[in-house]
């Protein structure tokens, strides 16, 4: 289903030197995945999920997609073939409304009882929610759910989500493992979320850890959870 | 009334047909329809152009619509419309100009517009501005609002003016008594070469008086807009300004925000923000299948919604 061949990203500093974010990277995803991503911060996860969306190009390398070369296609392109994208850190907007955010995600089709369908998979009472703007009126929980509510919205063969745990409370975190059960049980979807916290890799079917830009393990959650849990006693131990 | 004139009239104030309750339809200088009711009276100003409006105390849940609208070439008209808005009223004020110009002269329209209102009233006045013919004259407005806000009343004023206005100078200036508020929103526009000047200019004199001023504008192509705003708090009182613009191609926006407070208890605030559309705003829309363009389209359009 997806196909990372070789990929590499550098960014340059103001003193111009070379600083390699992602480096040659090699991983194929087959269909109905359910990845997790996982590793210390600054290695490179949030990156290898922008290249995947096209939000950044890679240095070099090619990605592929259901078979379909698709490194050089922008952003609306990749959206319009099937890939979908939660931020990590969600976008505000004067003057759209839930409302429209959700529409726009499933398309002109949704109706209105669609749309509060979506907010009530992420534990928001929809008749509240619907009509507000998506602006700094929302708390940054409330933000995040929106977010993966216009994912659950697009049902796109593939979903990456950037560190969903971050910013949600304890309850809403445990709404948030059923909505990726679901959207794993019950279609044939692919999912790859960035994750630190324990709980989301024990519902992942295989576990990439990447550090310092490279892939350090890559197998079943069995064969990886131990190893990484090992000496560590805090759920969330990448820090 | 030709379809041009039915065209402005639809854009300015909603109407496909005459409106319920009072209104006052002014095209091409002169007055052509008129209707009164029982607790709202139009008199035509004998000594210059324009009417007085005048609102029994009492009056509740009535409407008053008097726009104007212009589709010969070269008119230039300068109107007062006096609004005198008894004690406890309701009551909604829809006003507003449209301007076809298909020729090569200058077409243009300054209005003033004076409230007195009394106590305890409610007043929501909406204003819109529109223009269009393909000509090479100008389409110009100047409109001014001149407003006295009595004890305890509510001034709302909503103002648009989105499209095909080549040159605006928009003035509105306000005095609030004891316990009055007023709450201003602006919605602008401005493409190609148009020029926009708006300034506002609040006096809280009253005591637990208040002003919100909220600005949302967008500049395209080489426009100009500049946004003024002063308010004086002389009493116990609240004053906010808030101007909020995006900047798009080769546009410029200047905001000049100027708050005075005169007494201890007075509470001002302004706010100024301009900037080009996030990047992160259109990333997150193309993300749902947008491209870039109807991103852009649907980012200034709810800014301006």
């Amino acid at each position: 289903m997806l196909e990372l061949q070789n990929l590499s990203f550098q960014v340059s500093d103001d003193t111009a030197r070379h600083k390699e974010i992602i480096k040659d990277v090699s991983l194929t995803f087959g269909d109905h995945a359910f990845i997790a991503i996982t590793g210390p911060n600054g290695g490179g996860k949030s990156t290898l999920a922008k290249l995947i969306m096209g939000i950044e190009q890679p240095t070099s390398g090619r990605i592929l997609f259901n078979g379909r070369d698709i490194t050089k296609m922008n952003i609306t392109q990749r959206a319009d073939l099937g890939i979908s994208f939660a931020f990590q850190q969600p976008v505000r907007f004067k003057g759209l409304k839930v409302k429209d955010l959700i529409t726009l995600a499933a398309g002109s089709k949704v109706k209105l009882s669609g749309a509060c369908d979506y907010l009530s998979k992420v534990g928001l009472c929809a008749r509240d929610y619907i009509g507000r703007d998506v602006d700094a009126s929302l708390s940054g929980g409330e933000l995040k759910r929106i977010e993966i509510a216009t994912i659950i919205a697009r049902n796109t063969p593939l979903s990456v989500f950037d560190e969903p745990e971050a910013g949600i409370d304890l309850w809403s975190f445990n709404n948030l493992i059923q909505v990726f059960e679901e959207m794993h049980r019950e279609s044939d979807n692919s999912l790859i979320i960035i994750s630190h916290q324990e709980r989301i890799l024990n519902i992942a079917d295989e576990i990439v850890v990447l550090s310092e830009g490279s892939v350090q393990a890559r197998g079943r959650r069995e064969d990886i959870l131990p190893d990484l849990l090992k000496g560590t006693e805090s759920c969330k131990f990448f820090q | 009334m030709d379809e041009i004139q039915k065209n402005l009239l639809e854009q300015v104030a909603g109407l496909h047909e005459m409106p319920a309750g009072a209104y006052n339809i002014r095209a091409n200088g002169r007055s052509t329809d008129r209707v009164t009711t029982a607790h709202i009276d139009i008199v035509t100003k004998e000594d210059k152009q324009g009417i007085d409006i005048v609102i029994k105390p009492g009056t509740k849940n009535e409407s008053v619509h008097i726009p104007v609208v212009l589709s010969q070439s070269g008119l230039t008209e300068m109107v007062y419309n006096d609004f005198y808005v008894g004690d406890d009223c309701d009551v909604t004020i829809v006003a507003g100009c449209g301007i076809h110009n298909s020729g090569d002269s200058d077409s243009r329209h300054d209005g003033i517009h004076t409230f007195y209102i009394g106590k305890n009233s409610h007043v929501k006045y909406v204003e819109k501005h529109y223009g269009s013919g393909d000509g090479r004259g100008s389409r110009i407005m100047n409109p001014e609002t001149v407003v006295e806000v009595g004890e305890n009343s509510f001034m709302e004023m909503e103002t648009v003016q989105i499209k095909g206005v080549d040159s605006t100078r928009r003035s509105t200036r306000a005095k609030l008594a004891d316990g009055a508020r007023l709450v201003v929103t602006e919605k602008l526009m401005t493409h190609g070469a148009q020029t926009a000047e708006t300034s506002f200019h609040v006096d809280l004199d009253g005591k637990d008086s208040s002003a919100n001023i909220i600005s949302r504008s967008v500049a395209r192509d080489d426009s100009r807009q500049l946004f003024l705003s002063k308010i004086n708090g002389n009493s116990r009182c609240k004053g906010h300004s808030e101007c909020d613009g995006i900047i798009m191609d080769r546009a410029v926006i200047s905001a000049v925000p100027e708050i005075t407070a005169a007494d201890l208890d007075a509470e001002l605030i302004h706010e100024a923000a301009i900037g080009k559309i996030a990047g992160e705003q259109l990333v997150k829309l193309m993300t749902l299948g947008l491209t870039e363009a109807e991103a852009e389209a649907q980012i200034v359009n709810g800014f301006l919604k």
